[in-house]
């Protein structure tokens, strides 16, 4: 199992290294650089810069060099921690994409435990009452929340909370709580501002979860060891929770981790949408105002997140079914 | 004993089986007859009628499609016609009866402005403005091509006919979101037929020839899988340059939305091929003497058709989605071309839904298309397999 996960993280490198490539080109495409973009967000708000400083900026930053060069300044830094620096919040990156990756992280990790507390306790209900009323009535809510993107269910969360419930939704924390020191209140503020992210990511893929739950919970409950089961005299409770959910379970988890990376790229839009602090408010300026190692870096580590996620899904799903060998 | 004849041994067995019939049974043995002679598409076809639901999901799609196509004779006013004494106007009612007779009209609209300078627009039923049928109203273009003025409804002279009300420069929520969904629905399409196309031919390549292409094209999928498709799909249509003329922007946004939807295509396609590859059919082609790319495109393709038509419908709602998303950071399409994620950036401010709901309508045209979607690619699915019940 050791040497499968080394061999994995191995297997990793030349793909960041490949990303890493394809994220710099991608950066670089747009014309112009940070600079002339400012150049010209200065002059639509009537000020100016003169051709030279621009010219001198670019300079003392390489922008100004052939690409492959820029590309090795970028990536020679990697092994040191230095993924460039960034113009526009004048810091060097790292600390900037790190801060916001953990609060996406935060969020998504939050958003898989919702998905698992309700989708399979709904699943369950939905194979062991099949076509009833209240089978219908939750596929029904699944599928309307298979079709609500996450930026409309945002936004829906923003009106609801905005003029129905008059409660201040959006943002890391409360206004009031923003410059307070850390104490019980505040954390109980974090929480409060964490959670609707996270249930709002984890709304659409529930309606995925508990669709496969069902089914899969119908197909095992269809075998041979569960008439045994049932034969034997045992509950039907026993019969459903111990054998069949049992399971039927275990599939679930590649199911889950095929829903990660959609979490993950969810989570810039509702980021923005909602004003907090995932990944994506910023990565949007980034890209807006070309500030690219930012963006580039950002990029990068969503990818190495993905793929860290896929990995750790599989550990999962060989730690909780005996059955899958792994070479 | 080959395919046919087991099926023939299995029909003979049945009808020995049922000689001293009823007549239920009799119609029953009659049905059993069409489906033992019914082609692959009529089981299919047959399958997917029992999902009323699915059907459902079908219609509506078809009628948003129909209402895209006809949008500039169903909505009243052009996309950019504006009515500056009407800024920010709850949607209007429409009445039918009018003194007793069936004749629909909208009432006038009063506006009065109170302490806090918020307008408020009162219906004035005093003032009544019966609907014109198709009357003439400002010049269109048909399909693109027939140059006319004929819409289906307007509002006689001096009023105005606003279903949905109107947006912050008094513009008609109604035709703005019947012209975004022209955008909206054909940028899913053409999305889907570029990934289709990319995806299917790489998809069957792979799974047919097996072998280091196989390799070569799973290591490529996997890497463009690799990214998440959001922040990709950012970073690339942040590369659009703004100055491209409108037409350039539409197509450079489909092709940066397909450049990531072929991966999924590919694969399933792939793996159907990889079963059907040593199917006796493709055997018989190949003993004939068929080239590679006659088999491919002759044999594979076709015998995948059904799972392309289903994969791509299941595909159109993130297509479609994924461009709202674009356009609503503002990195997709930007006006003057009109999507409903062009419609929907203008709500980003949460003030204006707080204060004039009625601009969120474009979400609720896009939930509901997501979720026919969602219904006829499922019913689709289950169809397309039409030997399993």
């Amino acid at each position: 199992m050791l040497a499968y996960i080394g061999r994995r993280i191995l297997g990793m490198i030349p793909t960041l290294f490949i990303v890493s490539v394809i994220t710099f080109i991608i950066i670089q495409l747009p014309p112009g650089d940070f600079f002339t973009t400012r150049a010209i967000e200065a002059a639509m708000s009537g000020g100016g810069q003169d051709k030279e400083t621009v010219k001198k900026m670019q300079e003392r930053y390489g922008l100004d060099k052939p690409l492959h060069v820029q590309y090795w300044r970028w990536i020679s830094g990697f092994p040191r921690g230095d993924f460039g620096y960034s113009l526009e919040w004048n810091s060097p990156v790292l600390p900037i994409v790190l801060q916001r990756l953990g609060y996406t992280i935060q969020v998504g990790g939050l958003s898989l435990l919702f998905m698992i507390a309700v989708a399979v306790p709904i699943g369950i209900y939905s194979a062991t009452h099949q076509y009833s009323f209240g089978d219908h009535a939750l596929s029904l809510v699944g599928f309307l929340g298979l079709s609500l993107p996450g930026f409309l269910l945002a936004l829906l969360w923003m009106f609801l909370g905005i003029i129905v419930l008059r409660i201040p939704v959006g943002g890391e924390f409360s206004k009031s709580m923003a410059d307070q020191p850390w104490n019980l209140a505040k954390v109980w503020d974090y929480l409060n501002h964490l959670w609707p992210p996270a249930v709002i990511l984890g709304l659409a893929s529930t309606a995925q979860l508990q669709r496969i739950m069902r089914g899969n919970l119908l197909d095992v409950m269809g075998q041979q060891f569960i008439t045994t089961a049932r034969a034997k005299g045992l509950k039907e409770k026993k019969v459903v929770n111990k054998y069949g959910v049992r399971a039927a379970i275990n599939p679930l988890i590649s199911v889950m981790a095929m829903e990660i990376p959609k979490i993950i790229s969810e989570s810039t839009i509702v980021g923005i949408v909602m004003s907090v602090p995932t990944t994506g408010p910023l990565l949007l300026r980034a890209l807006e105002t070309q500030d690219m190692y930012l963006a580039g870096t950002f990029l990068l580590f969503m990818t190495l997140l993905l793929m860290a996620a896929n990995l750790l899904a599989d550990i999962a799903l060989a730690w909780a079914d005996p059955r899958i060998v792994y070479t | 004993m080959s395919k046919s004849e087991e099926l023939f041994k299995l029909y003979e067995g049945l009808s020995d089986a049922r000689e001293d019939l009823t007549p239920e049974a009799l119609a029953d043995e009659k049905s059993l007859d069409a489906i033992f002679a019914a082609s692959q598409w009529q089981l299919m076809w047959r399958k997917f009628k029992r999902n009323k639901v699915a059907i459902l999901g079908g219609i509506v799609v078809l009628l948003f499609y129909l209402a895209a196509l006809l949008a500039g004779f169903i909505a009243p006013y052009t996309l950019e016609a504006r009515f500056v004494k009407y800024i920010h106007m709850p949607p209007q009612r429409i009445r039918f009866f009018n003194d007793g007779k069936v004749q629909p009209f909208v009432c006038g609209v009063d506006l009065t402005i109170d302490e806090n300078l918020r307008k408020h627009y009162i219906p004035n039923c005093d003032e009544r403005f019966p609907l014109r049928f198709f009357a003439h109203g400002e010049p269109y273009k048909l399909l693109g091509l027939l140059e006319t003025d004929i819409h289906l409804f307007q509002a006689p002279e001096g009023g105005i006919v606003s279903l949905l009300g109107t947006d912050r420069q008094g513009r008609d929520m109604f035709s703005r979101v019947l012209y975004g969904s022209q955008v909206s629905l054909t940028i899913g399409l053409l999305g889907v037929l570029m990934s289709l196309i990319l995806g299917s031919v790489l998809g069957v390549v792979s799974g047919y020839y097996g072998g280091w292409v196989d390799d070569l094209m799973q290591r490529l999928i996997e890497l463009v899988r690799s990214f998440p498709s959001i922040p990709l799909w950012m970073a690339l249509s942040a590369a659009v340059p703004p100055h491209w003329p409108p037409e350039r922007t539409y197509f450079a946004v489909t092709l940066i939305l397909s450049l990531i939807g072929w991966t999924w295509l590919a694969r399933q396609l792939r793996g159907k091929v990889l079963a059907l590859r040593h199917e006796d059919f493709v055997l018989a082609a190949k003993m004939t003497g068929a080239s590679d790319a006659w088999v491919i495109f002759r044999h594979l393709i076709p015998a995948t058709f059904s799972h392309i038509i289903v994969v791509s419908t299941l595909s159109m709602p993130s297509m479609i989605l994924a461009e709202t998303s674009l356009s609503f950071l503002g990195l997709g399409l930007r006006p003057p071309v009109t999507s409903w994620g062009v419609l929907l950036k203008e709500v980003q401010n949460i003030q204006s839904i707080a204060l004039y709901p009625w601009v969120f309508t474009p979400a609720v045209a896009i939930a509901l298309l997501i979720l026919a979607f969602n219904f006829l690619g499922d019913g689709l699915r289950d169809a397309a397999d039409p030997y399993t019940v």
